[in-house]
């Protein structure tokens, strides 16, 4: 097995658990983790994807990835702002 | 001048958003200055597009794979033509309904615009990345409109909103990831050539039809939309269901001309019109049994978007799928219009009762008759009934279907024009009941004039569609993909 399919095969798996977890819990705070964890799994996905043929590496997905944690990290805050939000107002 | 107008229609809403946060009190006056523009770049485009059919933008130059490519086709201006024409209406009531409490009017404007901004570009993409991307911006903008209700319920609705719509976004990006994987492109002309009938195609496109499908809240995924709907305010309530659910189903839209790669195994059509019927059935049903105006209103949202889903199954023939795609287009500008206006109507009830008890409405639904006669309207589209726009789409559904021999969406199309005329008498009936001995009653607050236009122009809006269905349905047809055989 290449190194970029081991990466994605964890990336798949990461995707899954975070997956399971956001069904599962009801809890905010390890939801809103849960949905982290997916996140974390797709970006190793396109992380293996950017190993191209020979020793050249794909910078485009690389850029997908910053801009998705720079998505993932607003979102985050977001949904912390509003779970908070929602226990103050209980 | 293409690249101008299409520019118009993303520059216009981001700056008028970041004057109103440095300048609060201009949020209305620039809003609908936004909006013009928008509607002035939506027309451009329609002309540019009438003379020379449709057009691609390559932003700032760079070329696909590395680049972004813009593309513009009939699809792309009917959608930023209605956004701009649905805005304008329901901008003009939120200015009088947010007047009142001074933290929700101070984020309602820059949050709408940003919502717009978003909007229009994902109707201007034709990249899977970008649709992610506007995606993001269009669901955390609406789900920040939710949470200007301020109530506890509003509240846990917006979390619940955005808990799906997360687990959406990413279930979409996992496809993009894999599609990238194996093509090494994201921009769909590319893809277009590019796709074969293979299982990572299929997992990919699975995976990014379930994120948008429940983005776009098709049952069984519609879990979290009565709720939102429902407590947001009524001007955001308008632009959820007109416009935002719209935006996930446009992306399935170009998915399904331009990424699958060859007809779809029957059972996943017939499985995807499946849902769309037990929609129908289901958020008919719900809104029979409402007692609340809103969830009444928002439960037909449900039964609505599951028309949307009859196209699955109904384009499944190479030529017919054309009168169904022109039906679907048409449909979710129809219902844009409607439902909007049906929205804006059961605030004016609610602003006036101070509740929206159905229950308890009849004697504020007797002293606000401009409301009630604007429902009425919407109502009529939305039942499908001449001359109206929602006439016009099942119209060109219901042929589509009979013309394919389809006996059971015939069914479902015609039980769901009766259901939806049962719900929208519920609350027409409200008028010509008694409201019982006037002392026992609270005195109607009034509601401002312009609110009670708003909604009656929006409804005016989606009976005109129905009268004017020809010049629309070539707009919209210009450079429309042929679905694959």
């Amino acid at each position: 097995m290449s190194p970029a399919s081991f990466y994605a095969l964890i990336g798949v798996g990461l995707f899954v658990i975070g997956f399971y977890a956001l069904l599962v819990r009801r809890d905010d705070l390890t939801r809103i983790l849960s949905i982290n964890v997916m996140g974390s799994g797709v970006f190793m996905v396109l992380i293996a994807a950017a190993d191209g043929v020979g020793a050249t590496v794909d910078p485009v997905p690389h850029a997908m990835v910053l801009t998705g944690i720079v998505v993932a990290v607003s979102a985050t805050a977001f949904a912390l702002a509003l779970s908070l939000a929602r226990e103050r107002a209980q | 001048m293409t690249p101008l107008w299409s520019a118009l229609c993303v520059v216009a809403p981001l700056l008028a958003a970041v004057t109103q946060c440095i300048k609060p009190r201009w949020g209305a006056a620039t809003s609908i200055a936004a909006l013009s523009l928008i509607v002035l770049g939506g027309l451009g485009l329609a002309s540019a597009l009438i003379e020379s059919g449709a057009q691609t933008i390559v932003l700032s130059g760079w070329s696909p794979p590395l680049g972004i490519v813009w593309r513009i086709d009939g699809l792309t201006v009917t959608m930023i033509l209605m956004a701009g024409i649905v805005g304008l209406p329901v901008s003009v009531y939120a200015h009088h309904y947010f007047s009142s409490s001074t933290t929700a009017n101070r984020f309602f404007w820059p949050l709408w615009m940003l919502l717009l901004a978003a909007l229009c570009s994902l109707f201007l993409s034709n990249d899977l990345f970008n649709w992610y991307v506007t995606l993001e911006l269009l669901s955390l903008s609406a789900v920040a409109l939710v949470t200007l209700a301020g109530k506890p319920a509003a509240l846990a609705a917006a979390q619940r909103y955005l808990y799906a719509s997360l687990l959406g976004s990413l279930c979409y990006l996992m496809g993009v990831a894999l599609i990238y994987s194996t093509y090494g492109s994201l921009d769909m002309t590319l893809l277009r050539a590019a796709t074969e009938p293979n299982t990572s195609v299929w997992v990919a496109i699975g995976l990014m039809m379930a994120g948008l499908l429940m983005k776009s809240a098709m049952f069984p995924l519609h879990f979290w939309l009565p709720s939102a709907h429902g407590a947001a305010p009524a001007p955001v309530s308008a632009i959820l269901s007109a416009l935002v659910v719209k935006g996930a189903f446009y992306i399935l839209l170009r998915i399904w001309f331009d990424l699958v790669p060859e007809a779809p195994p029957h059972s996943v059509t017939l499985l995807l019109g499946a849902f769309g019927a037990a929609a129908i059935l289901w958020g008919s049903l719900q809104a029979l049994r409402a007692t609340r105006l809103k969830m009444l209103v928002a439960y037909s949202t449900v039964a609505q978007l599951g028309y949307l889903a009859l196209f699955f199954p109904l384009s499944a023939t190479g030529e017919l799928g054309q009168t169904a795609i022109g039906g679907i287009v048409y449909f979710m500008a129809a219902h844009a219009c409607a439902k909007a206006a049906m929205f804006l109507a059961a605030g004016n009830l609610q602003r006036a009762a101070g509740h929206d008890q159905l229950s308890a409405l009849a004697s504020t639904a007797q002293a606000l008759p401009l409301s009630m006669f604007a429902f009425a309207i919407a109502g009529v589209s939305i039942m499908g009934l001449p001359p109206s726009g929602g006439f016009v789409a099942k119209w060109m559904l219901l042929s589509a279907a009979i013309m394919n021999g389809a006996w059971l969406w015939v069914a479902v199309l015609i039980l769901g024009g009766l259901l939806s005329a049962a719900y929208v008498f519920r609350v027409l009936a409200l008028s010509f009941v008694d409201p019982g001995p006037p002392a026992e009653q609270e005195a109607p607050k009034r509601v401002a004039r312009s609110s009670e236009w708003a909604s009656l122009m929006l409804a005016g809006m989606a009976l005109l569609l129905g009268l004017n269905a020809m010049p629309m349905l070539e707009l919209m047809s210009v450079g429309l993909p042929a679905i694959r055989p």
